[in-house]
This record gives C-alpha cells, sequence and structure tokens, in this order.
C-alpha cells in the first residue's frame, strides 16, 4: 500500500483547503474557449512579452550566449514593437557578465540559486550561491524548495529554509519555486503555496516549476497557485507575484494564462510585478504574433530566431 | 430488417490526421443526379496556417530522407491506391458519371505516381551540374527542395489533376497544402484517406476543401509557403501575384481558362519537378 502524507502534511491541507481536481479542470478548461477582439489580443501580447523571464539554463551556457541573450531582452523585435522583457534568468556564474549589459534598463537579471535544480545541497551551500549572485547583481533570486522534506512532513523545516533564504536576498526579489511536478497532488501544491507565502514579503513570487522535469507549468497547477495567491490576499492583504515556468512556449497558451490571471487575480496582477512567465522560446513567438497582427500576414518561424518547424 | 445506413462524413486531411473545418462550417455537395451526397468541409485561412504548421513539421525530415527511399515511398502509394482504384473511380462518378473516363483518369493517375517515384533519385544529376569557373575553385551546383509549396488544383480534375500538380513538388522533398476542386472534392478526399494509409510521413501532404475566396488571399501571403503552384484563371493570377511578392515567393500557373490535357506526357517530368527546387552554387577552394 502506497504510504498518505504525513499527518504534518495533512494537518495543512486541512488548515488551508484542498483542491477539486475536477472542478479544477472544467473551470481551466473553459479559459481557451474565450473569444478575444483583436485590440485585447495585442493588448495581451504586449503584456506577455513584457512579463517574459527570458531563460537559458543549460550547462553549454556561456558569456557570449548570455550577451546574447540580454540584447534579446532589451530589443526583442525591431518589426513588431514587442516591448522589451521583464528579467533575464540564468545560472549564477553567469550574472556578473549579464550586468555590465542590463544595468541602467528596464530589465532585471534574475538568478537561479540553491542547488537549482534539485536543492539537494547543504543549506549553507545553499544561502552561499544566494549571496553570491546577489553580491554580483542578481535583482532577483529563484530559489528551490526541499521537496524531500516537504514531503516527509518536515514542514517548519522547508518554512525555516525559505525564511533563510529571503534573509540572504536583501533587497532582492524572492521566486519560490514548489516544482509541482514533484508534489504528487492539487493540495499539496496549494499546502506548498501557502507554506511558502506565510514568509514571504509583498511583490515576491511563487513560481511553479524549474522547467528540469518532465511535466511543467500547466493552467491547472498555475490556477491552484492563483487561487492561493487570491485567498492568502483576502485573509493577509500581502499581494504575492506568481510565475508559471516551463513548457509555455506559444502565445496562444500565455494568453490563456493571462485570462486565468484577469478572472482570479483582476488587472491588480496584469503587470510584471505581479504576473511573469518563465520561457526561452515564447518571446518569439509572441513577436511572431505581433508581426502577424501589424502585417495581417502569417509569419514564419525562421524569421523569429526559431527553426522551421517549430511551431 | 430495416437498417438506418451508415452515410460518411467526409473530412480533410491535414497532419495525417481528418479534421473537420476550425469554422465548423461546411456546403452541401450535389451528386450527378442532383441528389444531396454530403456535407463538405469549408475550410478557412485559419485551416490554412494549421496546415502549413503541419507541413513545416514534415518537411525537415521529408526532405533529409534519402532519395531513393523517397521512390520508395512514393512506388509503395502506388501499391497502395492500384487494388483501390475502383473506390476512386466510383468517387469521381459521384459528380461525372463517365466511367471509362474515369477508369482512365485513375489509372493514369496511378502511373503518374511511378512515374515520378522514378524521379526521386535521377532528377538531382540532371538538374545539378559541376560548373567551369577561371578560378581555382571547384564549382558545383545542387538543387534543394524549397520547404512548403502551396497548391490551387483545378477545378475540373480533382483526382489526376490534383495529384499531378502535387506529385513533382514532393518528388524533391517539399511538403504541400493543396486546396482541391470545390465542385469535385470527394476523389481528393478519399485520395486523403489513401495517402494517410500509405508510407508517406503525415504532413508531407495536406489536402484542404472549401472555397477560393477564403483560402487564396491567405495562400498568397502566408510568410512560411514559398511557392505558389496555382491553375487560376487570369484575376486569380493577379491575386496570387500580388500577394506573393511580399514573401517573395515563387509563382507558378497553369491557365484554369485553357483545357488542360493531364493524360498528356506534357503534365508530368523533369521541368515539373525543375520548378519547386533551389539551386545551391558551391565555390569550393582548391590548390594550384
Amino acid at each position: 500500500m502506497k504510504s498518505g502524507n504525513p499527518l504534518s502534511l495533512r494537518k495543512l491541507v486541512c488548515k488551508v483547503g484542498s483542491v477539486d481536481e475536477v472542478g479544477l479542470g472544467e473551470r481551466v478548461a473553459k479559459y481557451s474557449t474565450r473569444s478575444l477582439k483583436k485590440e485585447s489580443k495585442i493588448f495581451a501580447l504586449r503584456l506577455a512579452a513584457s512579463m517574459v523571464d527570458l531563460t537559458t539554463l543549460e550547462g553549454k551556457d556561456t558569456p557570449g550566449k548570455v550577451a546574447a541573450l540580454c540584447l534579446k531582452a532589451l530589443h526583442p523585435h525591431a518589426g513588431a514593437s514587442v516591448p522589451c522583457a521583464a528579467a533575464v534568468c540564468v545560472y549564477p556564474s553567469m550574472v556578473r557578465h549579464a550586468k555590465p549589459i542590463l544595468r541602467g534598463t528596464k530589465v532585471k537579471i534574475a538568478s537561479v540559486a540553491t542547488a537549482f535544480p534539485s536543492g539537494q545541497a547543504p543549506l549553507a551551500t545553499r544561502l552561499a550561491e544566494v549571496r553570491a549572485a546577489v553580491g554580483d547583481g542578481a535583482d532577483e533570486i529563484d530559489m528551490v524548495i526541499n521537496r524531500g522534506a516537504f514531503l516527509a512532513g518536515e514542514l517548519n523545516l522547508v518554512q525555516d529554509e525559505i525564511s533563510a533564504v529571503r534573509e540572504a536576498c536583501g533587497k532582492s526579489a524572492l521566486k519560490v519555486i514548489l516544482e509541482t511536478s514533484e508534489l504528487e497532488t492539487g493540495d499539496n501544491i496549494r499546502a506548498a503555496s501557502f507554506l511558502a507565502m506565510q514568509v514571504l514579503r509583498e511583490g515576491d513570487f511563487i513560481k511553479t516549476s524549474t522547467g528540469k522535469t518532465a511535466a511543467n507549468a500547466t493552467l491547472a497547477n498555475n490556477q491552484i497557485m492563483l487561487d492561493a495567491i487570491r485567498d492568502h490576499y483576502f485573509a493577509t492583504g500581502v499581494e504575492i507575484a506568481m510565475k508559471p515556468a516551463g513548457g509555455i512556449r506559444t502565445a496562444k497558451q500565455a494568453v490563456t494564462f493571462l485570462i486565468a490571471v484577469k478572472e482570479t487575480l483582476g488587472d491588480r496582477w496584469l503587470n510584471n510585478t505581479r504576473y511573469r512567465f518563465g520561457a526561452s522560446a515564447l518571446l518569439n513567438d509572441l513577436a511572431r504574433q505581433l508581426m502577424k497582427e501589424k502585417t495581417g500576414r502569417y509569419q514564419a518561424p525562421y524569421t523569429f530566431s526559431e527553426a522551421s518547424g517549430s511551431y | 430488417m430495416n437498417r438506418l445506413p451508415i452515410t460518411k462524413t467526409p473530412k480533410c486531411l491535414v497532419g495525417g490526421a481528418f479534421i473537420r473545418s476550425e469554422s465548423g462550417r461546411v456546403y452541401p455537395l450535389q451528386d450527378s443526379s442532383g441528389e444531396f451526397f454530403a456535407n463538405i468541409p469549408l475550410c478557412t485561412r485559419k485551416d490554412l496556417r494549421n496546415a502549413v504548421e503541419a507541413a513545416a513539421k514534415a518537411f525537415s525530415s521529408w526532405s533529409a530522407r534519402s532519395a531513393y527511399n523517397r521512390g520508395q515511398i512514393l512506388y509503395r502509394l502506388a501499391e497502395m491506391i492500384e487494388p483501390r482504384a475502383e473506390e476512386l473511380v466510383r468517387a469521381i462518378m459521384t459528380t461525372q458519371p463517365d466511367r471509362p473516363a474515369a477508369e482512365s483518369e485513375v489509372q493514369t493517375a496511378i502511373d503518374r505516381i511511378v512515374h515520378y517515384a522514378g524521379w526521386t533519385d535521377k532528377y538531382g544529376p540532371l538538374l545539378g551540374s559541376v560548373n567551369p569557373v577561371a578560378s581555382s575553385h571547384f564549382n558545383f551546383t545542387v538543387t534543394e527542395p524549397m520547404g512548403i509549396v502551396g497548391i490551387i488544383a483545378p477545378e475540373e480534375s480533382s483526382l489526376l489533376g490534383l495529384l499531378s500538380m502535387i506529385l513533382p513538388a514532393i518528388t524533391s522533398g517539399n511538403a504541400v497544402v493543396a486546396l482541391t476542386s470545390h465542385a469535385r472534392p470527394y476523389s481528393s478526399i478519399l485520395l486523403g484517406e489513401m495517402l494517410a494509409v500509405s508510407d508517406l510521413p503525415a504532413g508531407v501532404v495536406n489536402i484542404l476543401t472549401g472555397a477560393r475566396a477564403d483560402i487564396l488571399p491567405t495562400m498568397a501571403t502566408h510568410e512560411h509557403i514559398r511557392a505558389v503552384y496555382a491553375c487560376v484563371g487570369k484575376a486569380g493570377r493577379t491575386e496570387i501575384q500580388k500577394g506573393c511578392a511580399e514573401s517573395v515567393k515563387r509563382t507558378v500557373f497553369l491557365d484554369e481558362e485553357k483545357t488542360i490535357d493531364w493524360h498528356s506526357e506534357s503534365a508530368q517530368g523533369l521541368d515539373k519537378i525543375r520548378s519547386f527546387v533551389e539551386s545551391k552554387t558551391v565555390w569550393h577552394p582548391i590548390g594550384n
């Protein structure tokens, strides 16, 4: 028999409420059926572009590649008047290469830290990584929670670690990656959201995924977290921000996610201090769709830095 | 015992799947006696967009296959259709009841597939060349497929005409998005069903049905379509040329206002293949 959640986790789920996964599935399925008129679509595409955390998190990242990414975040596409991205998201060792290019611009530098993506390193090591990234100039830190401890029921440990990382961030914003695919159930995602939000400051983020596992951000887990943010806001008045990451490749997906934000949290969350997309290819598709709206002609992906078959 | 007849819903072939139009619209097709035959999907520009996406996904692997393998696949297609020839004959006869003409059309269509199956590994040597140059370079020209070819098929001949336009494009590794005859779509739809179960990879040939007015302008302006091969009249030709100018597409026309003999030898061959390849010339430095 598969053992269920430990007692402490079950108690937390009881306290914050559980998730109706069937109802949730029906609700999010409706988001993609909204009919958007042209002006609303252009508004949504431009807004989504301004919310992109342009990401490169690969072993083969080089300073040159990061520099090119920074320039792309600043000037996504000349023809389609695409607003600049919200941030670039890189590994800590790349922050110092991005800093000289992005200093004084609207584009922030986000760095994953805390032994991303597994988080399986001693706390002291993880905190040292955060301090190093902040020291190099990271404006935002994307941390991963200790999923092993969470699933084992050591909730205080998880929360204390988030607090410790938040202290280490100083003035930099913190994004807490729950890694929803490893939390197994909607109840656990909601519980983990609350666990994180209870120790976060206004404007800090909760984030779905690392993008390094098979399952990434979905409308369903995004919705669970948006609902948690709303409930937390009603209870405390603290506005926590949200970042789905991984698997959002097309403009159409991004617009559907924005509809979920608009209908769950309202206009106050429709800006890049409250909502972000962690993505690498999305910005290209947003530019392609904006160009299509501008010219009236369907565009080919290869003029937007994508391979010919990458629809 | 009374039995309700099971009628067929004709659908389009996009990306190896049978689709209705995303718009949900259809138009009624009458058979040659004027009876209602079926509702045919009335595809929109969004269906064209989806078909182009399917073709783009198929193109890279189809064009990367060896010429020999493309030939095998085309020949296998002829093998698959031959035993089902009678089905195609009956499909043509729903709107054109002349049986001998229908039988002849199907036979020529199958032979034409075999014809192009033979060309796959032969057009390259004939269209490529080693060029004499007055410098220390080894200079040669090879052909490459263009990418996605948009096809506006003839109204008259929806099996042989359509196939005669599709085959030269896919022989060299292009992927195709075709709009078939509005008045006689059924044999094209049946052809699509045969393509779907042949060895041809999904998305290499996509067949849409519907009105030219809905599809033609978008096909002309879509940036990802690299050539348009259209059997149209003067007005259609002008519209396509205007649309294609912006994205610098190649255009190849057949004149709809003249009678085209699809059975003729001149309706097939190397010149048709040449229309849908790009030439790449390489200057390779050599010693001395």
